[in-house]
């Protein structure tokens, strides 16, 4: 008797998009081509002039290996500097439909100098369409803006936005002042009219503040845990300082700074809220913002003793406000058939990997 | 069960390390001071290249400030997320308990022994005269 062979290889394939994919240049002249001559002078004679504390420190996680995979060095530079090496060890290998590039560094974000700053970010722009989405298809851009120059930001966002190869808009959520201040809503204004959600990570640069919210950590173990903390500021300054009544069809990704404090931090906003909403009019119950405008990527994700516990959690979220992301090519790399130690239904799965991300970014 | 040649014993110094494919599985081979072990290369946390990573000794304390290195080379970090694994045992540090890499026994063997067998078909030249690395799996 013949049995139909299914290919249970291609079936069981998980096809995912990634949210949060770091590229990195080879060398600082990467830039170069990018920057015009002005700039690149100022960069060989002046240097930058970054927002950061301890000065000297990588301001980087720096667990091993500069925070990076140890197997994912290509022969030159630093991880995700080779498309080849990223297509081989990760698009490929793990299926990978859309990965949404989250460019941390030289993109004016920490930059002090408006002007260098501006130049940068247009720089940084162009090198991502450049040297990553125009090889490889599936990438896609952040259109990456210095938040501290909010007009300019606003213009580069209107300048971008017609190239759909650009899904975000990427700024440091550790800007100068808490980001649900009005000097930045220029920026939620040009996103908002552009259909662009922002994806805030919150890892890595803490922008001069101390990087946890009690003082300068001692241990890097400390610092890690910091990202979630700034995101609570991040969330509770973007809703009480009614961002979302002006700006009612904003979306917020918050990128690698978790997700199980989310709802107790709802709880909490509200019933504060609840005994003194007149320090403030704002339209909503703070959980109702939180509900209906953020986005949380998965990575790194948490590991409880009862795996099943994490789940309890997501159903108290929603399973619709998560996106998977792997951090490629960080050391705290989560891995899309092994990040999660409990049973997802087909459901949960396809919003977890695909359908969420489908939901905030456009995909063309 | 089957028996595996999977190196030459020579080749493997002590120290040294290599990935091996038995049976369509890595699995890396450790020379620790002359003696052999075998590892799975796949890491039970998220499946991580588990040999790719850094061998390493174990950083034990006593209190707050008082660090020290013991049993230098005789521990394996996964090259993603830095879990630590005897490689002697397969035993994994943070949870010996309940997470284990898969541990195979590797045996030395005269290459005059492996190449005795029942069947004689065709021969070939074998040298004999070196030892071989085996893994059962």
């Amino acid at each position: 008797m013949n049995i139909p062979v299914r290919d249970v290889r291609a079936a069981q394939k998980l096809s995912f998009i990634d949210g949060d994919i770091h590229p990195a240049f080879r060398q600082l002249s990467d830039l170069y081509p990018f920057l015009p001559v002005r700039w690149r002078e100022h960069l060989l004679t002046y240097g930058e002039h970054l927002r950061q504390g301890l000065t000297g420190q990588l301001p980087y996680p720096r667990m091993m290996a500069s925070g990076m995979r140890v197997d994912a060095f290509p022969e030159n530079g630093p991880p995700g500097s080779d498309l080849k090496l990223m297509q081989t060890q990760h698009l490929d290998a793990n299926g990978v439909e859309y990965g949404n590039l989250v460019a941390l560094s030289r993109g004016g974000m920490e930059e002090r100098n408006l002007d260098f700053a501006a130049a940068l970010s247009n720089a940084v722009n162009d090198w991502q369409i450049e040297t990553w989405v125009k090889p490889e298809p599936r990438l896609r851009a952040g259109i990456v803006v210095p938040q501290e120059d909010a007009a300019f930001a606003a213009a580069e966002i209107d300048r971008r936005a017609a190239d759909r190869r650009f899904v975000q808009v990427i700024f440091s959520p550790r800007a100068s002042d808490p980001i649900g201040h009005r000097r930045y809503w220029p920026i939620y204004e040009a996103a908002e009219r552009n259909n662009l959600p922002l994806g805030l990570h919150s890892a890595g640069f803490s922008g001069g503040h101390p990087s946890t919210p009690s003082g300068w950590p001692t241990y890097y173990m400390q610092e890690h845990y910091s990202f979630f903390t700034a995101m609570q500021g991040v969330v509770t300054s973007l809703i009480f300082e009614g961002v979302f009544d002006r700006f009612p069809k904003l979306k917020v990704v918050l990128i690698e700074g978790g997700f199980t404090w989310a709802p107790a931090l709802g709880w909490r906003m509200d019933k504060h809220w609840e005994r003194m909403r007149s320090e403030i009019s704002l339209k909503r119950r703070p959980t109702e913002y939180l509900r209906d405008h953020f986005w949380f990527t998965t990575q790194p994700i948490e590991e409880p003793v009862k795996p099943e516990h994490l789940g309890e959690i997501i159903d108290w979220l929603g399973w619709d406000r998560l996106i998977f992301s792997s951090d490629y090519p960080h050391w705290d790399f989560d891995h899309p058939r092994h990040a999660f130690k409990f049973h997802l239904t087909p459901e949960q799965k396809a919003m977890v990997f695909r359908d969420n991300a489908k939901a905030v970014y456009s995909y063309q | 069960m089957s028996r595996h040649v999977v190196a030459k014993a020579a080749e493997l110094k002590p120290g040294e390390h290599k990935v091996v494919e038995v049976k369509g599985r890595e699995v890396g081979l450790f020379n620790i001071d002359g003696e052999y072990f075998a590892i799975s290369n796949r890491c039970p946390h998220e499946a991580g290249p588990l040999c790719a990573g850094m061998i390493t000794g174990i950083v034990l304390s006593d209190g707050p400030g008082k660090y020290r290195i013991e049993r230098k080379g005789e521990f394996v970090r996964c090259p993603w997320h830095g879990w630590e694994f005897d490689i002697r045992t397969g035993q994994s540090w943070c949870d010996p308990k309940s997470i284990k890499v898969r541990a195979f026994q590797v045996k030395v063997e005269p290459g005059e022994e492996l190449v005795k067998g029942p069947y004689v078909a065709e021969t070939f030249s074998v040298a004999v005269e070196e030892d071989y690395l085996i893994i059962e799996m």
